[in-house]
């Protein structure tokens, strides 16, 4: 199975391990991510301004590429995946935004939304499936107790992000109970952790990171997984320090046996 | 060619302000058929009324048309105007410029176009019209009341008291509804029991009143005066001429980690049970999906130990048929799932409860005896945070976008009461608003707050935490602090929205009775006629027409068994004239009309016709008067043109299309 995957700026400097361990997880697991050709950044924040459409267009033009390729669009960064997923039901929702984003782009068929948008744990969920990642793990990561840290983005708004439930999910447990790990559940796991706000009121996010590795901490977690590279740099910079941060991507290949040969 | 009279009703200001009516006038004049035509400030009004009756006998009309509100609202009274000048009251038609044009228009000019060719429309119509005779239709002297919580048992007591029958179905093994699960009622903190099980008793030893538990209603057939009703009774597996009710059989039952629906699941019950202890019938009944001899075939311990012998395992479902003429809907309501609310906590603590689930913990019947205890861990809890509105008044669509009404009440009432057993413990509420507009309702409130020392915080709750020490922490805001909060809890009490009984929809299909997008029954009319269905002979009892606490809803369930005596009072009905007729000449005998009818009047005869000289025996469509509710399908149905609608001729309908087109 093909995909078309866009990676995003971060995954490609800072966040390269969330790109390299998803790409080779990928390879094990059977399915192919095809980076589209000259994407651009989305733009990291969706604009909220309902008028606003220049910030939107790198996303339309990154979904129109799948179209045309007839496959769907993978992404793995929560931000990016946010960005395209919201942008895409304006596309296919909000006729303003879809005419003018049109009347720009100049595409041979209007686009309308046709792409269906998934983030890389729906495809491991859903297309390749959990059992199947069950099966064709080599190194369970027995006795591990790993928090899932969701923050805002990656589930809300729920209605169009559509994938899991916000306020009490279970994708990303029952993806650690899959490469046989121990999910702690606690409360926090789907609050902020400050986003952009730490580079202005560092203490702010400070204060959000701390409360939720305390409470991730206080109910047993030993470790914490993210999908977001702004989640990771927040959590490893302001948070308590206590507890390791790694992308979820990373644990998907050690669990795989690949993580060496990406390491190589 | 008719007389036609046109008047033309200002409405006050309601018609008259958007619409030019003595342009209407005008206009009418000039159509075919109009010999006289005026306009009044309120038609409907006595002097209205005589301006119609007196152009009626002085001009020898033969047809009106009334141009004023919906005929929903006034048809009636104009018909009836008419038949009291000598003019048969199918001759009157309404052109509705209120509804369908004064009220949702706002330029003049236009609105007076559309005024006039609304008149246009119903005088060609009246040109067509004949005059109509009514039926008669008998009336069945007794009522069904489908529930049998507090509402569906008033107005069962005052229908009996009025020396009707009626019969109550109760799909539980018990009556006693919602208000038997309640501990004390607001504003005077009676007891909910004490209240309640006098009127269950009544309820039960009333002659005229016969009480079908563990039953459901499964057909409904016929119109008002006239309905015919299947009616199934669950096999119960227990035959209740011979159970005295002793109990032995749930003590011996060995099948018992079922949850105990009447607690709220807070504890278990056995697979033979009787729901409470002031059940009635006091019969027990066989849970058979969990019966161990129902699923083995292994077991019968409740048979070995009957010394009645009143264990049947072989009983069956029996259908019931019965006569009614008035069926009162009473089937009340539920908590909502809170699978939507998660950041409450409710799935992942045990001590984040409903307010439902509160009664019950602090009933003394009920699973803890009437202790106030954490579930998780049996302790007292020493801060208690309410949140309102969970559900309630939701702008977005996971919850209700109305307010449950009896939230802000009972929620007092807890308060007040866990502060009065347990004066240490902290009592908080976070509220949107305190809504208490009830007689006495009010000075309840202020109590709980000035006497009792509730904590009153306006604002919403955003999250429920969990702690590792099993204790919670409520993250809010202070509105009129304008600050975030985040306190301590050891228990939290969710103030869930209410909505009609999930089975609603299943009866009112049934019935053809319409409900709301919230399921709620509708009403004929919000105001004047609120506890009726628009469907004729259907009556409305309690919350499955609204939200509304005890005093209102048996308030609303004995108006609606006023309404229910005013029909069963009756020897016959007039029935409506405006029924389907099909031409035996131009009927071809293809049954579609038969298959289509919603009501089963039609049905095919052999019929001695005489088709221009030829006499022959055919098959054609015959319609049942008395069945047929003039709805209309037949005659769109039949391909060879030969049903009509008598009022709504498919001629009538050309000629009110050509007159809007003209």
């Amino acid at each position: 199975m093909k995909y078309s995957y866009y990676p995003g700026c971060t995954l490609k400097n800072k966040a390269k391990d969330l790109d390299t361990y998803a790409r080779a997880s990928a390879k094990a697991l059977g399915f192919e991510l095809e980076e589209i050709e000259d994407w651009q950044c989305c733009g990291g924040v969706y604009p909220l301004g309902s008028d606003e459409i220049a910030t939107k267009l790198s996303s339309v033009r990154a979904l129109e590429q799948a179209r045309e390729k007839g496959q769907d669009l993978v992404t793995v960064c929560s931000a990016c995946h946010h960005v395209i997923k919201r942008v895409n039901d304006d596309m296919q929702n909000v006729e303003d935004i879809r005419t003018r984003a049109n009347n720009y782009l100049k595409f041979e068929t209007p686009y309308a939304g046709e792409t269906t948008v998934l983030h890389y744990l729906e495809v491991l969920r859903d297309r390749v499936g959990f059992d199947k990642i069950k099966e064709k793990v080599v190194n369970p990561l027995k006795g591990r107790k790993i928090g899932a840290y969701y923050g805002c983005l990656l589930l809300r708004p729920g209605k169009i992000l559509g994938f899991d439930n916000p306020e009490n999910p279970s994708i990303i447990e029952d993806f650690i109970r899959a490469i046989g790990g121990e999910p702690v559940i606690y409360p926090f796991r789907n609050e902020c952790c400050g986003g952009y706000i730490s580079l202005k009121e560092k203490d702010m996010a400070q204060n959000m990171c701390k409360k939720i590795m305390d409470s991730a901490e206080g109910f047993g977690a030993e470790m914490l997984i993210t999908a977001c590279p702004l989640c990771m740099y927040n959590l490893k910079k302001n948070g308590n320090g206590k507890l390791p941060v790694y992308y979820f991507t990373e644990l998907l290949a050690e669990a795989l046996g690949v993580k060496e040969e990406v390491a190589e | 060619m008719q007389r036609i009279g046109v008047f033309v009703c200002h409405c006050g200001t309601n018609i008259a302000a958007t619409v030019d009516v003595k342009k209407v006038v005008e206009m009418a004049k000039m159509e075919p058929g109009v010999v006289h035509a005026e306009d009044y400030q309120y038609m409907c009004s006595e002097a209205g009324q005589s301006k119609i009756i007196n152009a009626i006998k002085e001009k020898h009309l033969t047809g009106v048309v009334v141009c004023s509100c919906s005929p929903r609202m006034h048809e009636a009274t104009f018909r009836k105007a008419a038949e009291k000048a000598g003019l048969n009251p199918y001759m009157v038609e309404i052109a509705n410029i209120r509804e369908h044009c004064s009220w949702i228009h706002k330029d003049m000019e236009e609105a007076t176009k559309k005024a006039v060719i609304l008149a246009r429309a119903a005088i060609a119509k009246v040109n067509l019209d004949a005059p109509l005779q009514p039926g008669e239709s008998q009336v069945t002297k007794r009522a069904l009341v489908i529930g049998g919580g507090i509402a569906g048992i008033q107005s069962a007591l005052d229908i009996a008291d009025a020396g009707y029958e009626v019969d109550i179905v109760e799909k539980l093994p018990s009556i006693g509804g919602r208000m038997s699960q309640l501990d004390k009622t607001f504003p005077t903190l009676d007891c909910s029991a004490c209240i309640l099980t006098p009127k269950m008793v009544e309820a039960a030893a009333h002659e005229k009143i016969n009480i079908y538990t563990y039953s459901e209603v499964e057909k409904v057939s016929g119109f008002v005066g006239d309905f015919t009703v299947d009616i199934r009774k669950k096999a119960r597996s227990v035959d209740m001429s011979k159970c005295t009710g002793c109990g032995v059989c749930s003590q011996k039952c060995p099948s018992k980690k079922i949850p105990n629906e009447f607690n709220r699941g807070l504890n278990n019950r056995s697979a033979i049970y009787i729901p409470f202890a002031q059940a009635i019938p006091n019969v027990p009944v066989i849970d058979r999906e969990n019966c161990i001899k129902f699923k083995t075939g292994k077991c019968g311990a409740c048979a070995k130990n009957c010394a009645a012998g009143a264990i049947d395992y072989e009983q069956q479902d029996e259908i019931v048929t019965k006569k009614y003429g008035a069926i009162v809907v009473a089937t009340g309501f539920d908590v909502i799932k809170l699978d939507q609310y998660d950041e409450y906590a409710y799935s992942q603590s045990k001590d984040v409860i409903t307010s439902l689930e509160l009664e019950r913990l602090m009933n003394a019947a009920g699973p803890t005896k009437g202790h106030l205890e954490r579930l998780s861990d049996g302790k007292a809890p020493k801060n208690i945070v309410f949140v309102q509105c969970v559900g309630s008044r939701c702008s977005d669509n996971r919850g209700k976008s109305y307010c449950s009404k009896i939230c802000c009440m009972y929620t007092a009432k807890h308060a007040m009461l866990i502060r009065d057993k347990y004066p240490d413990t902290n009592v908080t509420v976070f509220y949107i608003d305190v809504r208490t507009p009830g007689k006495n309702f009010d000075e309840f409130y202020r109590r709980a707050v000035e006497e009792y020392g509730v904590n009153y915080i306006k604002g919403q709750v955003g999250k429920v935490i969990p702690q590792p020490d099993g204790t919670l922490m409520v993250q809010a805001s202070d509105l009129l602090d304008n600050k975030q909060i985040l306190m301590e809890a050891d228990m939290v009490v969710l103030a869930a929205a209410i909505e009609p009984n999930k089975d609603v929809r299943k009866i009112a299909t049934m019935l053809t009775a319409s409900i709301d997008t919230n399921n709620f029954l509708t009403e004929a009319h919000a105001k004047l006629r609120p506890v009726e269905s628009p469907t004729a002979g259907i009556f409305l009892s309690g919350v499955c027409q609204g939200p509304k606490d005890i005093p209102e809803t048996v308030a609303q369930a004995g108006a609606a068994a006023v309404k229910a005596i005013g029909l069963l009072a009756k020897d016959k009905l007039t029935t409506n004239p405006c029924t389907a007729k099909a031409d035996p000449l131009a009927c071809n005998g293809c049954s579609q009309c038969m298959n289509v009818c919603p009501y089963g009047a039609i049905s095919y005869e052999d019929v001695q016709v005489n088709d221009h000289g030829v006499r022959e025996t055919r098959r054609v469509a015959v319609v049942n008067n008395a069945l047929c509710q003039g709805c209309g399908a037949c005659t769109v149905t039949c391909p060879s043109g030969a049903m009509d609608l008598q009022g709504f001729s498919n001629r009538q309908i050309i000629a009110e299309v050509d007159a809007i087109c003209r």
